[in-house]
């Protein structure tokens, strides 16, 4: 592109005050940190964003003794109703302050704020206004007659859609008359802190939302807590079944959310421009760290090379480079470490003999970055086949029939999710028969609603997010009682 | 199939001859009938509806600011067809648009000039007068220009007298009822033989348009088909609308004739304009149709000779947004000339 060059157009990072140094959210206020510090940088600059608070096991503690306190006296007792109230003002109150949390979430995680904007932010706010309106009708949603709420909710989330996580799991346990202590990932504490301000703004109760930021001991301590009653994580797999491991024999019950390698399955009838579109999406949205991402393209072998021609002319025109620029597709990796991941992970690609063809971007000199990659002549047994890569590394493989398309698809330790590009009906609805994923998208890819439930099979986890099944793991059945 | 050739085929320099042949080499047979054509376009590529209009949205979301804001501007003019298409035009209203068209910011000589005016027939003569020595093209609608119903030969003359006037480009309008109907053959053997009276202009070839009317099509399936078709028969742009049909031209529907295009260009190595014609008003929304083009279609449509916008009033924004960047304060409609 020379003709038509985009000016930059960056979105202004004057909207958002960041403090120097944040404390700890428990009780209403935010207080000291006994275990230390943390620093949370800009991955897309390296550059230093502020201090945070690291909890210890005493301050999980009182964190969990405000959520305690909270959940007895004031918001388990609390008619739905009322608590709906509280629910619908965060809504409204996300939505009004969107461009806060769209320029924090995406200086702090390195995501375009195209996508901050236009996807988390906005489905952080839906999500809060759909759980909202369950609050006082949980005794019409299923769950038998009078269910009531496990109690404290001790909660871990990932960095890669910092608030939205928070909000999926926030929104439901609150709703259904829990107290919460969330810990967000250590390199995206921010919005979660903002998220704070923004609880007090509403005026919630204290104590009914605890954010404990920190690393995996934090972590840990909240999940171990003896007081916890149940408990919900969203991250790698390898954390899940150390978490299961942890909670095992005791009365806690559990939601996990863990990892994926989908297959994006696109039949010889493809709409093809839309397949293009939707493989992009699938892979590239959120540089790939997405844990439901379309990381193995499936494609009929029959069309494969037009596939490929295609999508390498369109990953021509994605825009790498800063994450505040509103005409940027491809943000910033969230971390070192994970850039280290990918890289492991491609070069093993290669090693392995598939052939590895990345666009042409300039990547920027700070920060940490991969361009759109794509793998061609992989096979089932490579390991970029079979592990979760977490970036914006897409593998092909190819299929001559329907029933080799659904074999390839389960040849994973997951199944979180599935893509179907087909014109035809019919083919659809047999594929999604026989796909073992939480969910299968037809002719589209990523599109997430609050009412629609969410979640894996396998080792992509248990428990469901989202809708009215999103709302039972946070219930105690009546009938149960 | 995005293996783009370096070295490009204009459309309008291939001669009858070379355009049955681009188009038996496509459809793989040498007689160019009713079946054969019938199983090309079905066996084109669907367009999911739902996944076009949300491409659209997103390129609508690119962000384009100063610099790039300035020079996408003035492209939008130079792009532009300044139409006047209504049953009270005079020869005196076309003098004015012609006008307009070479002056359109008094005082600012570094301004560029529409690509085109776009008129009636009756008013090919008044305008082609008036724009004599510009550079300004004539372009005339034809056929029955808007709905086509009339006979083949009623529409040849149409676009004879046209020719004969002066028009440097023709835009036709296919026949809707034959392309919804499955006639294929009769909306491809009209392009043909419009095409033809076009390519005998004594001046050298007017450029033909060929105008699918999207808003009668419907379905993009339909767009996609059709614009095919037209690009079979000889198109050298394809044109969204008669701006007389409701919808007129969306970014959505746009972007499947880009793709169209695009793959036409990989296919036979012939460059095919785009016209998105009725209801682009704004500065904004034709900066919209610009990342499409750029984005989806590649930076050599950004050509007028291979991109326009049919429009009327769209000048005048483009103008306002232009001073805009110039001073630094909006002016207000007082501040351009209508036509």
């Amino acid at each position: 592109m020379t003709a038509f060059e985009y000016a930059p157009a960056p979105e202004s990072r004057a909207v958002v005050d960041i403090a120097s140094s944040y404390g700890l959210f428990i009780d209403g206020e935010f207080t000291e940190g006994s275990g230390g510090s943390l620093k949370t940088i800009n991955p897309a600059t390296e550059e230093a964003l502020a201090e945070v608070a690291v909890a210890d096991e005493s301050d999980v503690d009182r964190a969990v003794a405000a959520a305690r306190r909270a959940q007895q006296k004031v918001w388990g007792p609390m008619p739905g109703t009322e608590r709906a109230k509280y629910l619908y003002r965060i809504a409204r109150l996300l939505a009004e302050r969107s461009r806060e949390f769209a320029v924090l979430e995406t200086l702090d995680n390195g995501k375009p704020i195209r996508e901050s904007r236009d996807v988390d932010v906005p489905l952080a706010s839906a999500w809060f206004f759909y759980y909202a309106g369950w609050a006082d009708k949980l005794d019409h949603a299923g769950f038998g007659v009078d269910p009531q709420p496990h109690g404290v909710v001790g909660q871990v989330i990932p960095w890669n859609f910092p608030l939205l996580m928070l909000s999926w799991k926030i929104a439901p346990a609150l709703a259904a008359g829990n107290t919460v202590v969330l810990k967000p990932a250590e390199t995206t504490p921010l919005s979660a802190l903002l998220f704070a301000e923004l609880v007090q703004q509403a005026g919630l109760p204290p104590g009914v939302v605890n954010i404990v930021t920190g690393a995996g001991a934090t972590g840990a301590a909240v999940i171990g807590h003896a007081d916890v009653d149940k408990v919900a994580f969203t991250g790698s797999t390898a954390v899940g079944k150390s978490i299961a491991k942890q909670i095992a024999g005791t009365r806690k019950h559990a939601t996990l959310e863990l990892g994926g390698k989908a297959a994006n399955i696109v039949f010889a009838d493809a709409p093809i421009d839309q397949a293009v579109e939707g493989i992009v999406n699938g892979i590239f949205f959120n540089q790939g760290q997405v844990c439901c991402a379309g990381s193995r393209v499936l494609v009929e072998e029959s069309m494969h090379d037009e596939l490929i021609d295609r999508l390498k002319s369109r990953l021509g025109t994605l825009r790498l480079g800063d994450p505040m620029d509103k005409n940027t597709d491809i943000g910033a990796i969230n971390s070192a470490r994970q850039l280290q991941r990918i890289n492991e992970l491609s070069d093993a690609g290669e090693a392995e003999g598939a052939v590895r063809w990345s666009a042409d971007c300039a990547i920027p000199e700070n920060g940490f970055w991969f361009p759109p990659t794509v793998f061609t002549q992989v096979s089932s047994a490579h390991r970029i086949a079979r592990e979760e890569i977490f970036g914006p590394v897409l593998s092909v493989l190819t299929f001559r029939t329907p029933a080799e398309a659904v074999a390839k698809a389960h040849n994973t330790p997951y199944g979180l999710s599935a893509g179907i590009w087909t014109e035809k009906g019919s083919r659809i609805l047999w594929m999604a028969d026989r796909l073992r994923a939480g969910v299968v998208w037809a002719n589209t890819f990523n599109k997430f609603d609050p009412t629609s439930p969410f979640g894996g099979y396998k080792e992509s986890g248990y428990g469901r997010e989202g809708g009215r099944h999103g709302l039972g793991p946070y219930l105690v059945e009546g009938s149960t009682r | 199939m995005t293996a783009q050739t370096t070295s490009t085929v204009r459309p309008w320099d291939r001669d009858a001859a070379q355009v049955a042949a681009d188009a038996a080499g496509l459809i793989g047979s040498a007689e160019i009938g009713s079946t054969a054509l019938r199983r090309y376009l079905f066996g084109l590529p669907g367009v999911d509806e739902v996944g076009a209009k949300g491409r659209a949205a997103q390129l609508g979301t690119r962000s384009i600011k100063t610099t790039s804001k300035a020079w996408a501007l003035d492209m939008v003019i130079s792009m532009i067809d300044l139409t006047t298409l209504e049953g009270a035009d005079t020869p005196g209203k076309v003098r004015s648009l012609v006008a307009k068209a070479r002056t359109p910011e008094p005082g600012d000589a570094g301004c560029p000039r529409p690509a085109a005016v776009c008129v009636y027939n009756d008013m090919v003569e008044v305008a082609v007068e008036a724009a004599q020595g510009s550079g300004i093209h004539v372009a005339a609608v034809s056929t029955a220009f808007p709905s086509g119903r009339a006979s083949l030969a009623v529409r040849l003359a149409d676009t004879a007298d046209a020719v004969a006037a002066g028009a440097d480009e023709i835009d036709m309008v296919i026949d809707r009822g034959a392309f919804l109907s499955g006639d294929y053959l009769k909306v491809y053997s009209d392009i043909v033989a419009v095409r033809e009276i076009c390519q005998a202009r004594a001046a050298g070839p007017a450029h033909l348009k060929v105008i699918l009317e999207t808003g009668e099509l419907v379905t993009y399936d339909n767009v996609r088909r059709a614009s095919w078709l037209a690009m079979l028969a000889g198109a050298d742009f394809i044109k969204t609308s008669t701006g007389k049909v409701q919808p007129a031209a969306t970014l959505p529907v746009t972007i499947v004739m880009l793709e169209a295009v695009r793959d036409f260009l990989a296919a036979t190595g012939v460059q095919v304009g785009v016209k998105p014609a009725g209801g682009i008003r704004t500065s904004k929304d034709a900066i919209k149709f610009l990342v499409a083009v750029n984005e989806v279609a590649g930076e050599r449509w950004l050509d007028p000779d291979f991109f326009r916008f049919g429009a009327s009033t769209l000048l005048n924004d483009v103008l306002l947004q232009r001073q805009k960047l110039a001073t630094g304060v909006y002016s207000g409609p007082d501040y351009v000339t209508i036509d």
